[in-house]
């Protein structure tokens, strides 16, 4: 696996072949090329904290207008880029090839997204985000105010700075080292559909949040209010795409990133917001760097034998044993949990068991063949916050009983045994009576 | 001078039959080449395929069989049919055919005559139908004798309605059950003629082999019983009764337990139950008959009265018991299918996946004349013949008959079952008529009058030998004049027994004009019959082709069934996996849309991949696709036939999920409004519907009706309009021509632009007529809820959308 990456990084060494395919795959999921798209390329200097910790972590970045006339995400049927930085808000068409479609077929080819939108948003930015699942405000001109938890400033501003401390609990999404400042964000709000699955809330709003327009004076209830209001989410297609939707640009900021904080009504002041740790940890998740996870070698066989049958006979007693392990930016790991179960599933699950596992990656269990036959299939569905999910299934038919396979004799059945064998002997004997014996 | 003329009298009849016995062996030799050719035709026309639906089922079993052997096939798990269920093939298939065709292809392969499994399986059916033509001379043979053997042989050589299953390619049960129930009745006639325990043994074999072929092995179990109690009540118990029957009780039913198939329920169920008690009161008789000839009368009435009193309350006892058992069992122990035999409407009113196979709907009145033609006229005079004298064979014949007619009264398929007893019947009546006619010619030959008795006999049979030497002629038009002659031989002796008797019919002698015109007559109608056989057969069309209509046509309810007799004659007469048209300038136009789809299938689909479809085309999709299956044929498990009837049922989201927790990828409908087939998926929709909601209530079935009928037109119900089975027969239609009309309904649909979005269209045959679409994943990403956004998602477009399809006023 090391020399593995080795050769990686001599490849990557030498990028004058840039249609070389290091893309997503199964050996090595985490993205290397990247296309960041910028509204102008000022954003380069004023984002570069950002960019120069990308660098520095091996991403190789590749800035664009984002209306370069020759602008294209893939080449010849092959993409060009692991994923793709809309760092540009106020877009209204992508220049060359890329539009709307294009950058969902992007997605949809399993490639990684970050969006960050601001008060500029264009349709355009709103609607990518629409398809992934994420519902900007659609008022052009609300801003997301707190008059309570917003960060203080010089001067008593409108409190559309706010200081976000709301994060999502998981350590697969945000690192394992807890942010203690709270993240700077100025921006548009952003909804989530409740009944979508597949989108998190990564940092919301404070219950006294809303959104509206901090000019002008509140003549209706704001559509969004309270925590319903999403200020960083993120999506997992069932392809294992990732996709971050922030409606702040400036939360990726130098200037943000820098500054000091203090949220409004609290006595403690940080000197650097939790900005920087809270962008690079979410861009390692989003980049496939941590919490991607891959199932192999799922074997079963008979206990006691070597080979995987092609048939299970009912009440078989069975093993079953998969390898579980997980990316952790460099190498597989063995990915250790104790809840990952395994099902032998007919239109409903006969079997449910937990495997237990070696501490290498290997999970395995052994079972016995319900009394039932027909096609079953062995399913890991596994899915767990901010994991890549998990789910494999392999059929295999159970048989019931060969004719030679049931009991010759059964116990049971003696006493009818008994009566055929003395009913034949009396009736024999009754003839050589009657016929002889006169 | 007596001693003399009775001896040359002795060697001229030696003489005769063996003369008769060379000559009906040579004839039941054309018989049985006739038999087999006859069937020939659609290979000609067609090719050596197999035809229909189940016989592909029975081919694939064979290739099993003939691959891994007969213990392999008899523990045969099936993965592929029936997902996720499987079906035990072993356990659940009537083996006779299977086995029957085996062994030939076995014994032709050490015989090294290279033939494959497809070819022996095609020419299955034709060569047993030779069979049935001899086992039904030998049957009629015992009856009547030889003439009306004969008679009856070449009969059923050419009965429409058994050709229609019978035909190269036709491998189904019927092929071989049909001689296997024609040859078990031969031989408990034949036991009960000459008591004989080797023929009893012999008949229980029989039994076994039809038990093993097929489920109609019932009617035999019933028959013989029914039989044996007519011949008691009626006073004609005998040594010969109690050996032809008690024996195929005993052995038949050990035999019959030892198929799988059948199991336990040889003594379990109530189909059998009938053979049982007869067996118990053939017992009592014998007893009764045993103790009579050894007590003197008044001690046996003394008897009687004892025993009678006894046995009256034992059986009382034994009856309640058996009807409490019987009663305990959730269908009184009888199944679906004997119940509607009992109650023709039980089917329709509490099963409708019963009702939904024509073959079990009741026939009609033409079909009757279509499936046994001219014979439906000649039974009735067979029947009296049958009582001139009544015999226990010939009672039997009548009992066979009665049963048949009702039967097949009751369900189309057992005209199957009719058609030899009417073959029967008419070779006794025509060769009855032959025999009175040329008596009365012979009797009115001048010269011939006014001899005395002796040199009467003497006359008659140089009189016959002519007779002979004459028919022999004539033999190419009609065969039935020769095995009249026979026949008459066989009768001689027993002529002569009683002079009374000659005297008798003497006077019964017809006035010598009448009888040459009316054997010309009966000469037309032999040749007639002959032809019209012949041309049913030719064109088959007519006749599989009226059979599978009716199948079809009685799925098809109350849909106007729009086709010209005619061309959809031509449709049906081919193997209905291959159809073909005949144009109007005479051009031949073959649709081979079904064997398309199913190469394609196997061609472009993952091994493992499920296809659903409804359950007619289960069995071909495994046989020839090669592709696990959700349902087929064998409808063994309604609540699955139900969940697939459902999905076709249901809007599109629903039937996606119904198929995405079968692991279905690809779903197959049959749609024939292009070409203007009738028996598509549209037309079976009913069916669909009516077995869906019988599980799975919330299909309702008036949510398709508009005013009690099933439409699509603009008249359709919303429901209907947006059921699945309408969206993917209809998916793109309006774009062959403009307007969307229907063919087989002629109308125009009711909704004609519509787009798919779970399923998309991945094959679609040449003629429409089959067309598969698979399931699409589900959507990668979920979409916001907020506005639509102008330009859609790229991937959800059809490759083909038209200009004209822009206007969808169902999204």
């Amino acid at each position: 696996m090391g020399r593995n990456y080795f050769m990686i990084l001599t490849v990557l060494s030498v990028t004058l072949l840039p249609i070389l395919s290091l893309s997503f795959s199964t050996d090595s999921p985490t993205d290397r090329r990247l296309l960041v798209l910028l509204d102008d390329l000022s954003l380069k200097s004023s984002h570069s904290i950002f960019f120069n910790s990308l660098k520095s972590r091996g991403f190789d970045l590749d800035f664009k207008l984002a209306d370069d006339p020759k602008l294209a995400l893939q080449r010849y049927g092959q993409y060009l880029y692991d994923g793709l930085i809309l760092f540009s808000p106020s877009i209204e068409r992508f220049g060359g090839v890329v539009d709307l479609a294009a950058v969902l077929d992007f997605v949809d080819s399993g490639h990684d997204l970050i969006i960050a939108a601001d008060s500029s948003s264009s349709d355009l930015i709103k609607s990518v985000a629409t398809e992934c699942g994420v519902d900007f405000d659609e008022d052009p001109s609300a801003l997301v105010i707190d008059h309570k938890s917003y960060a203080v400033a010089e001067t008593e501003g409108d409190h559309t700075l706010i200081a976000a401390d709301d994060f999502i609990e998981s350590d697969v999404l945000l690192g394992k080292k807890k942010i203690e400042a709270p993240v700077l964000f100025k921006g548009i709000a952003h909804s989530l559909n409740a009944a979508n699955t597949l989108v998190l809330k990564v940092l919301s709003a404070s219950p006294l949040a809303y959104s509206a327009n901090p000019n002008s004076k509140l003549s209706s209830p704001p559509s969004l209010t309270g925590s319903s209001i999403s200020l960083v989410s993120v999506v997992q297609a069932r392809n294992n795409a990732r996709i971050m939707i922030t409606g702040s640009l400036d939360m990726f900021s130098n200037r943000f990133l820098r500054s000091s904080v203090q949220k409004a009504g609290s006595p403690r002041k940080y000197d650097k917001s939790g900005n920087e740790q809270f962008v690079t940890e979410l861009s390692k998740w989003v980049f496939h760097v941590r919490g991607h996870l891959k199932a192999v070698n799922l074997r079963h066989n008979k206990a006691g034998e070597k080979d995987e049958p092609a048939m299970y006979r009912i009440k078989d007693d069975l093993v079953f044993s998969v390898e579980i392990y997980e990316w952790s930016g460099k190498s597989w790991e063995p990915y250790v949990a104790n809840d990952v179960q395994v099902q032998l599933y007919m239109m409903s699950p006969y079997v449910l068991k937990t495997l237990s596992n070696d501490k290498k990656g290997l999970y395995h269990t052994s079972f016995k063949v319900p009394d039932v036959y027909g096609v079953f299939q062995f399913k890991v569905e596994y899915h767990r916050l901010g994991y890549t999910s998990l789910s494999l299934s392999k059929q295999i038919p159970v048989r019931p009983f060969r004719h030679n396979e049931y009991e010759r004799f059964i116990t049971a059945a003696f006493p009818y045994y008994g009566a055929s064998f003395t009913m034949m002997a009396g009736f024999f004997l009754f003839s050589f009576v009657y016929l002889y014996h006169k | 001078m007596a001693d003399g003329e009775s001896s040359r009298e002795a060697t001229a009849r030696t003489l005769r039959n063996a003369f008769g016995n060379v000559f009906s062996f040579f004839i039941l030799l054309l018989i049985g080449i006739l038999a087999f050719s006859i069937r020939l035709f659609s290979v000609i026309k067609y090719e050596s395929v197999i035809h229909e639906f189940d016989p592909y089922f029975n081919y694939r079993v064979t290739q099993f069989l003939t691959k891994n052997g007969i213990y392999d096939f008899w523990n045969w798990f099936d993965d592929r049919t029936w997902y996720p269920l499987g079906r035990v093939i072993g356990g659940t298939v009537y083996p006779g055919l299977t086995l029957t065709a085996g062994t030939l292809w076995w014994l032709l392969n050490s015989l090294n005559i290279p033939l494959s499994v497809e070819t022996v399986c095609v020419f299955t059916a034709p060569i047993f139908s030779a069979f049935a033509s001899w086992a039904t001379y030998l049957l009629t043979k015992e009856v009547k004798g030889t003439g009306a053997g004969l008679t009856a042989a070449v009969l059923l050589a050419m009965v429409p309605s058994y050709i229609s299953r019978s035909v190269a390619g036709s491998y189904d049960n019927e092929a071989v059950a049909i001689f296997a129930l024609i040859f078990t009745f031969y031989l408990y006639i034949k036991t009960l003629n000459t008591g004989s325990l080797f023929y009893a043994t012999l008949n229980a074999l029989a039994y076994f082999y039809m038990v093993c072929s097929w489920g109609g092995y019932t009617f035999i179990i019933n028959l013989i019983p029914m039989h044996v109690l007519l011949c008691i009540v009626t006073g004609r118990y005998s040594s010969r009764l109690y050996i032809a029957y008690a024996p195929l009780v005993v052995l038949g039913t050990l035999l019959a337990a030892l198929v799988p198939v059948v199991g336990f329920n040889a003594v379990m169920t109530s189909e059998h139950f009938a053979s049982f008690l007869v067996f118990i009161i053939i017992h009592v008789v014998a007893l009764v008959y045993h103790v009579k000839g050894n007590l003197s009368p008044r001690m046996f009435k003394v008897a009687v009265t004892l025993v009678v009193s006894v046995g009256l309350v034992v059986c009382c006892a034994m009856i309640a018991v058996l009807i409490a058992l019987v009663a305990s069992s959730p269908t009184k122990g009888w199944s679906g299918r004997s119940l509607s035999l009992l109650d023709p409407t039980y089917a329709s009113k509490y099963i409708p996946i019963i009702a939904s196979v024509s073959e079990h709907q009741p026939p009609t009145w033409p079909s009757y004349f279509m499936d046994i033609n001219v014979l439906a006229f000649l039974v009735p005079a067979g029947i009296i013949a049958c009582f001139l004298p009544l015999s226990d064979a010939s009672s039997f014949a009548v009992l066979y008959i009665v049963t048949a007619v009702y039967f097949s009264g009751v369900m189309v398929r057992l005209m199957l079952v009719f058609a030899p007893a009417a073959c029967i019947m008419s070779g006794i009546a025509l060769s009855e008529a032959f025999n009175v006619l040329t008596r009365s010619i012979k009797f009115q030959l001048p010269g011939s009058s006014g001899i005395s008795q002796s040199g009467d006999t003497s006359m008659n049979t140089e009189g016959e030998q002519n007779d002979i030497a004459k028919t022999e002629k004539m033999d190419e038009t009609a065969k039935e004049r020769p095995s009249k002659k026979n026949k008459r031989k066989e009768k001689e002796p027993v002529v002569k027994a009683s002079i009374r008797s000659r005297i008798e019919r003497r006077l019964l002698v017809l006035p010598l004009e009448a009888s040459v015109i009316a054997i010309i007559l009966l000469v037309l109608l032999g040749a007639f019959y002959v032809k019209v056989a012949c041309k049913v057969d030719a064109a088959l069309n007519v006749h599989a082709l009226l059979t599978s209509t009716l199948e079809k046509s009685s799925r098809v309810g109350r849909w106007k069934l729009v086709h010209c007799v005619w061309a959809a004659a031509e449709a049906y007469s081919a193997p209905s996996i291959v159809l073909t048209t005949y144009s109007r300038e005479g051009g031949l136009h073959v649709f081979d849309d079904f064997r398309e789809a199913y190469a394609w299938l196997s061609h472009n689909t993952e091994v493992d991949d499920k296809v659903a479809s409804w359950w007619d085309y289960g069995y071909q999709t495994t046989a020839m696709a090669n592709r696990t299956v959700i349902v087929d044929n064998n409808t063994w498990n309604n609540t699955h036939i139900a969940t697939v009837g459902t999905a076709m049922s249901s809007p599109e989201k629903a039937a996606w999920e119904i198929f995405n927790s079968l692991d279905v990828k690809y779903v197959l409908v049959v749609f024939g409004g292009l070409v203007g087939y009738p028996s598509d998926d549209i037309n079976k929709f009913l069916w669909m519907v009516r077995i869906g909601g019988g599980v799975f209530p919330h299909i309702k079935e008036p949510d398709y009706l508009r005013d009690g009928q099933y439409r699509i037109d603009s008249q359709a119900t919303p429901t209907m309009l947006n059921c699945l089975m309408y969206k993917l027969s209809y998916y793109r239609f309006v774009e062959t021509d403009g307007k969307a009309f229907d063919r087989v309904r002629q109308t125009e649909i009711g909704k004609k632009y519509f787009k798919l979005t779970h399923f998309e269209e991945v094959f679609t045959t040449h003629h429409w007529m089959v067309r598969i679409y698979k399931l699409k994943p589900p959507k990668n990403r979920i979409r916001g809820k907020t506005k639509k956004s102008k330009s859609k998602a790229s991937s959800t477009s059809s490759p083909k959308r038209s200009g004209t399809g822009k206007r969808n006023p169902w999204h």
